[in-house]
């Protein structure tokens, strides 16, 4: 969680207002909620297995809505996570098998670490490219990566055909073994994507709170005009958030590939959805300037123990999706009217004051 | 007065005040409006004549007071209301839609329609082409208005209220974006109206239009009604004295210390302007190591086009900046902070501050690399800065931690300058510093400029407020129309000789004396 909200709480709550109190936990309040109701109603809910499996799924949606988190916050949206999600798996995947062909009689192999690498860039210079159009050309967020998002999709899908990428195993002699550590590793007890979205959600909270950067993503969404005559470097953070949602999504793409040994074109379709469901039910407001990375990997918790718990639960998939859409729309009326109910005490407070 | 003059008073407002939320712009105001003839409001900004003319047309109901039409109380419930009773008004800010052609403008709300309902488009343009055909625009009524010249859009405008068949037509500075020729045609127009009955209420800033097409003059100041005569007996002198009174508000005294060294100068600054023409025309102007330079001028008049300029705002902008006699190469606003120029600009919510943002993080947003040390903000240094600015500038908040949309407008303010002091400046770009705050925190930032000017900052301030103007300046610069038209000594300047230079270069100037130098 970045300071301002949560600074900006303390005065309110020693005014004693519990309603308020409450209004602003709401998310918290939603997760414990949903693990409350799922551990009493879904049996193994709370075995260990089955909470790293939860976390593995929810994981994944958690690296993208970071990177969603702060291109929201700057006022933007990124439609395109999906589609790099399903291009850089078939990066890293084409590398794996096949490396880089010199045209010449000579084809170079990466190991895998090399490929990570490439893939990362690739990612981000998918975002660069939201970026550039955003910034350079002024084309408004939601359609430059609404079409990147069907340009990346098309490439992906151009790269094999529309095939699969199967087997992704590598062979020792090319030094290409080991892609599954990603998905399938572990290091004390623990999944490896788990311990990267830690690292990453800590960078990406430490950012927001503690550095130049971050605080400039803020001010960009509560007010442009005033950030650049302020001297913030405007299309240098725009450019920066795009980037880095290029990046979560690449990790994205790497995981999903390494956990199934294999990569598929179509996958991360329909994936920025959640990402924006998750950003959104974490309090990141759709018009800039508000949000916080803690409070979007609670929203992405509690969406992602919300689908596995009614799927252990055998509810049907079509009424997963009506309930998730019911929570997405109560979270974001029960934001409203903490919002209303903030400034009608802030007013009070003002009216006391003098 | 004669029964004549009585009898032709066609609207009356008696003692009517309007009170906004802490201010009150219009004060027990009394003013009539006779017809057949242009019955000219003036005052200075922020003086309430805005506010008057808002009232009579319903668009803003007063808080208190009575309105008689014809001698009958009316009360308008909006806008509509007062069209229906005869009143039209011809708005400041443009109150077109860009997105409908000219002929949809003029008839929107009461578009002509056929026996189905559906929109008579050619009778509405036919009908729009005589309206238009008057003002000799050469305007086609199925141009969309976005298409067209601010200066023809303020004659859509013009158009639209004349089609209203109005008996009272209120114009809020109809000239502001016209050019000489389409204000001979304008007051044509105006002339021919005024033939046939209607009453005119003219708002305008430029006194030699006034004095020109003027009946009767009501003065505003500060929200009361400070002179109302017969235009014949009155002139300028009259008129200035009345606009500026004699009450005099808290100005920090000047403590006497001389100014050093030049530390900035601008070099034939130009700007131009969308629609053609230069928004600021040639202008060049030296500033000295604490000294105040105020810059006059009436509003576009391209004051704060200069400060966007000389800010590196504009791309297409020409011209030299020199701090300290070396040139700013610079062309962005980042690195020009860096050499020591910052500015508070006019309008505070929109370019000042970032009103979700805390207070602290708005003062420090512009000076952030100060408490860097490698990637990480300190966050004890940024504390120690932000606590040192709230007592220095006397901003009243309780906690920095709060944000800066719950305070005052002064302290709002008080904000943006500390903002901007934060960056460590050289020269220091007031927009307007005063504007919309209370009378205690006013008083506040002009002690501010005053202690700032002695610390050795140069600063260059621009207001429309005269009194302001001749209280704090060490030199006065005027811009009229995007030029300079004025230096001024503040030991030479008078209040009158500002006006005129102010006023230069509007229109067909009658003959105006200038003092004009440097």
């Amino acid at each position: 969680m970045t300071d301002i909200p949560a600074k900006a709480a303390a005065p309110s709550a020693s005014s004693g207002s519990v309603l308020l109190t409450l209004m602003k936990l709401r998310t918290f309040i939603a997760l414990i909620a949903v693990l409350v109701f799922f551990s009493i109603a879904a049996p193994n809910f709370l075995s260990s297995a089955n909470l790293i499996l939860m976390s593995k799924h929810v994981a994944l949606n958690a690296f993208l809505a970071m990177g969603m988190t702060f291109v929201i916050i700057t006022g933007g949206i990124d439609l395109s996570v999906g589609s790099i999600v399903g291009l850089c798996g078939m990066v890293a995947g084409y590398l794996v098998l096949n490396g880089i062909d010199l045209q010449i009689g000579y084809t170079i192999y990466f190991n895998v670490f090399e490929i990570a690498l490439i893939t990362l860039a690739v990612g981000i210079l998918i975002g660069a490219v939201n970026g550039l159009l955003i910034t350079r050309l002024n084309v408004a967020p939601f359609i430059a990566t609404l079409g990147v998002l069907y340009v990346a999709r098309g490439l992906a899908l151009l790269s094999s055909d529309g095939r699969t990428f199967p087997n992704l195993v590598g062979k020792p002699e090319l030094g290409t073994t080991g892609f599954g550590f990603l998905g399938a590793g572990r290091l004390l007890g623990l999944p490896v994507a788990i311990w990267i979205l830690i690292v990453v959600a800590l960078g990406a909270a430490y950012l927001a709170k503690y550095t130049p950067l971050g605080r400039h993503i803020f001010a960009v969404g509560g007010n442009e005009r005033a950030s650049r005559i302020s001297g913030v470097r405007v299309n240098m953070v725009k450019m920066f958030v795009y980037m880095f949602s290029g990046f979560c999504a690449a990790i994205v793409g790497l995981i999903i590939s390494s956990e199934l040994m294999a990569s598929h074109p179509a996958t991360g379709e329909s994936f920025e959805l959640n990402a924006i469901a998750a950003a959104v039910l974490g309090g990141t407001s759709m018009s800039g300037g508000r949000g916080t990375i803690g409070g979007t990997i609670v929203g992405a918790f509690v969406i992602g123990i919300l689908s596995d718990g009614l799927v252990m639960m055998g509810v049907s998939s079509f009424w997963q999706m009506v309930i998730k859409g019911l929570v997405i729309i109560v979270a974001v009326v029960v934001d409203q009217a903490q919002r209303r109910l903030q400034s009608r005490v802030t007013l009070m407070q003002m009216a006391k004051a003098g | 007065m004669s029964a004549a003059a009585e009898r032709d008073v066609i609207l009356k407002l008696e003692d009517v005040s309007k009170v906004y939320a802490g201010t009150v712009a219009v004060k027990h105001a009394n003013f009539e409006v006779r017809k057949g003839a242009v019955n000219v409001l003036v005052g200075e900004n922020g003086a309430g004549k805005s506010t008057l003319m808002k009232i009579i047309a319903g668009v803003e109901q007063p808080t208190a007071g009575r309105i008689l039409l014809e001698g009958e109380g009316v009360s308008f419930a909006s806008s509509g209301d007062a069209v229906n009773r005869g009143i039209g008004m011809v708005f400041q800010e443009l109150n077109l839609f860009g997105n409908l052609t000219v002929a949809e403008n003029i008839f929107a709300t009461r578009e002509i329609t056929n026996r189905f309902r559906k929109i008579d488009r050619k009778e509405q343009e036919r009908r729009a082409a005589q309206f238009l055909e008057r003002l000799e625009a050469g305007i086609r009524p199925d141009t969309l208005v976005e298409d067209l010249r601010i200066g023809q859009q303020q004659l859509v405008e013009i158009a639209k209220a004349v089609s209203l068949d109005a008996r009272i037509l209120i114009m809020d500075e109809p000239t502001s974006a016209l050019s000489a020729a389409e204000v001979e045609i304008l007051f044509k127009v105006i002339a021919d109206l005024k033939g046939r009955g209607v009453a005119i209420v003219y708002i305008s800033h430029r006194l030699e239009e006034l004095i020109r097409i003027g009946d009767y003059i009501t003065v505003l100041r500060d929200g009361r009604i400070t002179g109302q005569e017969e235009m014949k007996n009155v002139d300028t002198q009259w008129i200035v004295r009345q606009m500026i009174g004699s009450d005099a508000k808290d100005f920090a005294k000047a403590d006497g210390h001389v100014p050093g060294e030049e530390i900035f100068r601008a070099e034939d600054i130009c700007l131009p302007r969308v629609t053609g023409g230069l928004a600021v025309d040639h202008v060049s102007l030296s500033l000295r190591a604490g000294e105040i330079l105020g810059i006059y001028g009436l509003m576009g008049a391209g004051r704060s086009e200069l400060f966007d300029c000389i800010m590196g705002r504009h791309g297409q902008a020409t011209g030299a900046i020199f701090i300290a006699g070396k040139q700013v190469k610079e062309r962005d606003t980042t690195r020009r902070i860096r050499r020591g120029l910052a500015l508070i600009p006019e309008d505070r919510q929109r370019e000042g501050l970032v009103s979700i943002l805390s207070v602290a993080s708005n003062l420090t947003l512009a000076s952030l690399s100060r408490f860097v040390r490698l990637f990480h903000i300190s966050g004890t240094e940024e504390k120690q800065a932000v606590t040192q600015m709230v007592r220095e500038l006397a901003i009243k908040v309780a906690d920095p931690a709060q944000e800066v949309s719950s305070l005052s407008g002064g302290n709002q303010q008080k904000v943006v300058i500390g903002k901007a002091l934060l960056t460590g400046p050289k020269v220091l770009l007031m927009d307007e510093p005063s504007r919309g705050i209370d009378v205690g925190a006013k008083a506040d930032v002009f002690r501010t400029m005053r202690r700032l000017s002695r610390d050795g900052l140069g600063i260059l301030f621009a207001t429309s407020d005269l009194d302001e103007v001749m209280a704090l300046s060490d030199r006065i610069a005027v811009m009229s129309n995007g030029k300079l038209t004025g230096m001024f000594d503040r030991a030479e300047a008078t209040e009158a000789a500002l006006v005129a230079a102010s006023a230069l270069g509007h229109g067909p100037a009658p003959h105006m004396e200038t003092n004009a130098h440097d």
